[in-house]
């Protein structure tokens, strides 16, 4: 079997950027809370790699700290949306032509009615802006996707006869649930994981943008974005930096996705050859 | 089909019931009175009090609620806390900014991806299609706030050829108040006409597999002839139900763009409204949005079972 190049180029592009989180965790080049007014808006040196903001901070350091911010918010709203999705999908499947389902399934269409953005914005202004808000508001999102996927997943598998004989052999439908449909539809939830973690990324970027995301000191991609919009005419340079992070650890995780599908879709592969 | 649109109209209507309490529960969890907030921290309780009942912010929330949604049924959208006018008034007002926004957005967009998907449809597999792909996917991981922000870099404080926000109004002409939504509806077109030309691309390769192409191709039309005349009218489906999908998100999804640009229009009433505890304009202007997306769902629904028999009796 053949790894598709864009699995190989994604992998590289994500382990970078979270290589580049965790390390911000032991060391950072320079101290992103401390301010050197003297050292303000420097261009790239062997001191400042990437030059220093308006406050003197290093703009590598705050990149590096703004990454775990990043994935950390993305990656918790992801693991949300499969913890509470995942189970309802399961359940609307078991259940089909049931109650339960269309009650699930109206949900789903429900939530997806609401723009995601206006939301998220009202839920992070009304109960204070902070990481841990950002984190619910885009994760109550992730749910109805992750439910749709799981019970498209497993809908397909409930016909086929390895379930007919564990229902023969008495087993319950929340057993087989768990035991045959869950490793069966693994593959759709992990892609489906790397989509919506990319776009948690673009999400967490635009709230904390408008300032409803992590608070100050802690750096975060967007408030970077924010602040450097104010100086565009003194210091462009400060408004590219920040955006090409989220491009490529965007791209990075659009490209494993794609790659992921390819390489797990049997089907797919089928159509490929 | 009476029965078939009668059910989806029973769901439509208890979608909205819904929504509107959810809208309305969230509503009254914020914190912070927004007479107390209006008046500022010198203000005597007996002021509070005053304003409170003149906003309408006494009695129990049922009675509120239904208040409300009376209101809304009427098409009274309630009074604006800090402007002091009809909700409605000001929504009418934004609407001159957003509409033509969000329509000249989806016309770029379309405008781009209908030849970009084709294109790499027509050449799958090969170096185009790859390039294309590659584009695609740029676009799709570009914050679009980010790249509002290198249009206004490049267009509007290099080459000066826009301003970098604000909006004349339509008392100022077409040409100038057209020339203020260029910027911002690019912005809000490159991500949308990506991911666009993607669902083509992949809806004519699927249709391209199928045996009727292979039938038009047997009696004598070329690889082009057939994609123009066949595939692109059957891989039109899913492209439509995106395209429907986008002007919702574009009308409410403008909300940071027009916080970059500066522009008046819906996405900023909301925005001033949650930040300044207008309430009342955040409540009616959500249940607004959220109203437009179920009905165009719910037109789209019915226009597909008038087309296609087959969806009438799926459930």
């Amino acid at each position: 079997m053949r790894v598709p190049v864009q699995l190989i180029l994604g992998a590289i592009l994500t382990a970078v950027f979270i290589a580049a989180a965790v390390l911000s965790f032991v060391w950072v080049p320079h101290d992103v809370t401390a301010l050197n007014i003297a050292a303000k808006l420097q261009p790239p040196s062997a001191t400042y790699p990437l030059g220093t903001d308006h406050f003197g901070r290093d703009i590598l350091s705050m990149l590096m700290v703004g990454a775990r911010t990043s994935i950390a918010v993305a990656l918790v709203a992801v693991g949300i949306g499969l913890a509470l999705g995942v189970p309802l999908g399961l359940t609307a499947a078991a259940n089909r032509g049931h109650w339960i389902d269309d009650l699930v399934m109206r949900g789903n269409d429900l939530i997806f009615a609401f723009p995601s953005l206006v939301i998220a914005i009202l839920i992070t202004a009304v109960f204070g802006p902070s990481a841990v808000n950002a984190i619910i508001a885009i994760g109550i999102f992730n749910i109805p996707v992750f439910a749709r996927v799981a019970r498209g997943g497993a809908l397909s598998l409930w016909t086929l006869d390895y379930i007919l004989a564990a229902r023969v052999a008495g087993k319950r439908a929340a057993r087989i649930s768990v035991e045959h449909i869950l490793p069966n539809i693994a593959n759709l939830l992990i892609v489906q994981g790397t989509i919506q973690f990319s776009l948690g990324i673009l999400a967490e970027a635009g709230l904390s943008y408008v300032g409803l995301g992590a608070q100050p000191p802690t750096p975060s991609w967007g408030r970077m974005l924010a602040d450097a919009q104010t100086m565009i005419y003194t210091a462009p340079r400060l408004a590219v930096l920040p955006g090409l992070a989220i491009v490529f650890m965007v791209l990075g995780l659009n490209l494993m996705g794609d790659g992921l599908r390819d390489l797990l879709d049997p089907r797919l592969r089928r159509v490929r050859t | 089909m009476l029965h078939f649109v009668l059910t989806r109209l029973l769901s439509l209507t208890l979608s909205l019931i819904v929504a509107s309490l959810v809208i309305f529960a969230v509503i009254e969890l914020v914190p912070g009175d927004p007479a107390a907030f209006m008046l500022g921290l010198n203000a005597t309780p007996e002021a509070v009090a005053a304003l409170r009942a003149d906003l309408g912010l006494t009695g129990s929330p049922v009675a509120r609620y239904l208040d409300w949604t009376g209101g809304l049924l009427r098409g009274d959208f309630g009074q604006s806390y800090t402007y002091r006018v009809p909700v409605s008034e000001l929504i009418l007002q934004r609407l001159w900014v957003s509409l033509p926004l969000a329509a000249l957005a989806l016309a770029l967009s379309t405008a781009i991806a209908f030849p970009v998907g084709l294109l790499a449809a027509a050449r799958r597999g090969r170096a185009t299609d790859y390039g294309i792909m590659g584009a695609t996917q740029l676009g799709i991981a570009v914050p679009n706030f980010w790249f509002a922000m290198l249009l206004v870099l490049v267009f509007a404080v290099n080459l000066r050829w826009f301003s970098a926000g604000g909006f004349p109004g339509w008392e100022a002409g077409a040409g100038p108040a057209l020339k203020a939504l260029i910027l911002p509806a690019v912005a809000l077109a490159l991500p949308q006409a990506s991911i666009l030309a993607r669902v083509l691309r992949s809806a004519l390769i699927e249709t391209l597999g199928q045996d009727y192409i292979r039938s038009a191709r047997a009696k004598g039309l070329s690889q082009g002839q057939a994609l123009r005349r066949h595939a692109l009218r059957n891989a039109l489906i899913p492209v439509l139900t995106i395209i429907g999908l986008q002007f919702s998100f574009l009308l409410a999804g403008a909300i940071i763009i027009e916080n970059v640009f500066f522009l008046p229009g819906l996405g900023r009433l909301i925005f001033q409204g949650i930040t300044q505890r207008d309430l009342i304009v955040v409540e009616s202007v959500v249940m607004l949005l959220v109203f437009a997306v179920i009905t165009v769902t719910f037109l789209v629904d019915i226009a597909y079972a008038l087309v296609d028999p087959r969806l009438r009796h799926r459930r």
